[in-house]
């Protein structure tokens, strides 16, 4: 087999399968790729060691005709997910060398099935980030490069930066990632990759550093539509140990992809044409209506009229969760300590030393849209828009539409340092079409429409019912047929 | 609204981080930058609207007050910066 890097994991899982390959051959392929890709910076941890055991279990497994539905997948793992014994940083210095001493549910359930871990891949610090630029290990480069100025340094996305540069990097066949504002649907959309943030409560949140907890959810990033089927299915799952986690049985989720959209009707909501929206994004989102109506689906105008809220209401809801949740990290119980008079001088000097200026800012903004005062000018006042933009979805799903098509985002990527260095806003602006999808929980998918004129790749996101994530799966692969193929940039970036 | 600095300072302690005060005047400008953005949010009209606090509706599961979990000590203290035993070590609380 030539390169067993370009398979796709659905090829890999077959090549495995019919012992054109050993998981072995597939494992070391992909540490190979990884330590001569180190200028992209996409891992925090490698762990090759850990993966080559696990491939070599596979083996013996495949051998005894005994596979799992994942046997001999090397993946990457976003850094925010907890695993057993390996250091997992959130992308922040105030975790320091923390060593969980337990595993996260949805990557527990990734090994269950066979996948081999071949790292701990960069985020933003805490998931709070469009671009990567945030963490504390240095910002991740993307694969992609500009036509015209192929020396800028293009931004991956984020949060999960690190999972969509690997996957389009070709350095795993898939990666964890997680989305609380756009975190997986962003950066999939600015790599040319496949990235879907399914119904809240679809996936476990046990043992996934908790950023805004009622809006976080796990998923997948791959190169194709029929992948992230593959990956979501075993990641997702009932799990007692997380309240919000859903007992309802997990479909097989590859058996959509491919199955037809005849008759599907499709809204496209009028509030997201959005004022300055370029004219780039304006005909890739026509070019996906025509796809789709060419694969047999109806089209339909709706109204969101709460949309352009979202934005808004999800800067008060995030910090103010996150400002309850990261008040664990206090110098006590794990990572970085700094040394102070009193008790209260130790937590305050660690947490300015521990956490950047990202997650200071949004701690800070979520202490005081929660303090006394502010709570029902704020809080309580973005719940109840918050409800408002739920129920614009509810009133569309009722009307008798299946899903909705919009761009996912605003722009194609940028480079290093071009974005929020003068305003947080401006970054933010990231998220305007992905985040009212988390607002109302529902289940997202970002999938591949072409290239810009800059050679960069955009995306088209596709928002379903909550839990019918196999009509988004039906949805984007009729998307991926129909849009022109991306080519995967070449290498430029390998040492040796 | 907007805050001043004493308000930073303010929300910086609330928030147990400490901040120099070469910085208070930078956080001042990004924090109403943020709080210019959300302002937005008086126009709705949000009149006997209910607050969401859960994403989808869902009874929170319950199950039995019993112990599922404990005895592993070693293991909550593994990654502690400072520890004595199975106890925590801070800083003196109280004089």
């Amino acid at each position: 087999m030539s390169d067993p890097t370009h398979l796709s994991l659905a090829e890999a899982r077959d090549a495995l399968k019919s012992k054109q390959l050993s998981a072995v051959e597939l494992a070391q392929a992909h540490i190979d790729a990884i330590s001569k890709s180190r200028a992209l910076n996409c891992f925090i941890t490698e762990t090759p060691e850990f993966a080559l055991a696990q491939a070599q279990e596979s083996d013996a497994r495949i051998a005894r005709g005994d596979a799992r539905p994942l046997e001999g997948l090397p993946l990457g793992i976003k850094d925010l997910y907890c695993s057993k014994g390996v250091r997992t940083t959130a992308g922040s210095r105030i975790l320091d060398d923390f060593t969980p001493t337990y595993e996260s549910t949805v990557s527990a359930n990734l090994l269950r099935d066979g996948a081999a871990m071949l790292g701990k891949l960069n985020l933003d610090e805490f998931a709070m980030g469009s671009s990567n630029e945030t963490s504390a290990f240095g910002p991740v480069v993307s694969p992609w490069r500009r036509a015209a100025d192929p020396d800028a340094k293009i931004v991956p996305g984020g949060s999960s930066g690190g999972s969509s540069s690997a996957v389009a990097a070709r350095l795993c066949l898939g990666a964890t990632a997680t989305d609380t504002g756009g975190s997986i649907r962003q950066p999939a959309a600015f790599t040319g990759t496949v990235g879907i943030k399914p119904t809240y409560g679809r996936c476990s949140r046990w043992g996934i550093v908790a950023f805004a907890s009622s809006l976080d959810q796990a998923g997948p990033i791959t190169r194709t539509v029929r992948d992230a089927a593959i990956m979501l299915r075993s990641m997702a799952g009932h799990d007692p140990k997380d309240t919000t986690s859903v007992d309802a049985p997990v479909p097989d989720y590859e058996a959509a992809v491919g199955a037809s959209v005849k008759g599907r009707r499709i809204g496209v909501p009028k509030e997201y044409r959005i004022d300055g929206m370029s004219a780039e994004i304006a005909a890739l989102w026509d070019e996906g209506v025509a796809w789709l109506k060419d694969a047999g689906a109806e089209i339909v105008e709706i109204s969101l009229p709460h949309t352009r809220y979202a934005l808004p209401t999800y800067y008060i809801i995030a910090p103010a969760e996150a400002s309850s949740n990261l008040a664990r990290y206090d110098g006590v119980r794990y990572g970085c300590r700094e040394q102070g008079r009193d008790v209260s001088e130790m937590y305050e000097k660690t947490r300015a030393a521990g956490f950047g200026p990202e997650v200071r800012r949004r701690i800070m903004i979520g202490t005081y849209v929660l303090s006394a005062g502010y709570y029902d000018a704020y809080y309580v006042r973005a719940q109840k828009v918050r409800s408002l933009i739920k129920r614009d979805f509810d009133e569309a799903f009722a009307s008798g539409v299946d899903a909705v098509l919009t761009p996912a985002t605003p722009s194609t990527a940028f480079a290093q340092g071009e974005k929020g260095s003068a305003d947080p806003v401006e970054m933010y602006l990231n998220d305007v079409f992905t985040v009212t999808v988390n607002m109302a929980g529902l289940p997202g998918v970002a999938v591949p429409g072409g290239l810009a004129a800059n050679g960069l790749p955009l995306g088209l996101q596709l928002i379903g019912k909550a839990f019918d994530e196999e009509t988004l799966f039906s949805l984007a692969a009729a998307i991926e047929r129909a849009a022109p193929k991306i080519e995967l940039p070449q290498p430029w970036w390998r040492e040796g | 609204m907007s805050v001043d600095s004493a308000t930073v300072r303010r929300i910086a302690h609330l928030s147990r981080i400490a901040i120099e005060d070469s910085e208070v005047e930078r956080l001042r400008g990004e924090l109403n930058a943020i709080l210019a953005f959300v302002e937005t949010l008086s126009e709705v009209d949000v009149e006997g609207v209910e607050p969401l606090t859960s994403a989808l509706p869902m009874q929170m599961k319950k199950r039995a007050d019993v112990v599922t979990d404990g005895g592993i000590a070693d293991e909550i203290l593994a990654n502690a910066p400072l520890r004595e035993d199975h106890y925590f070590v801070v800083p003196k609380v109280i004089e």
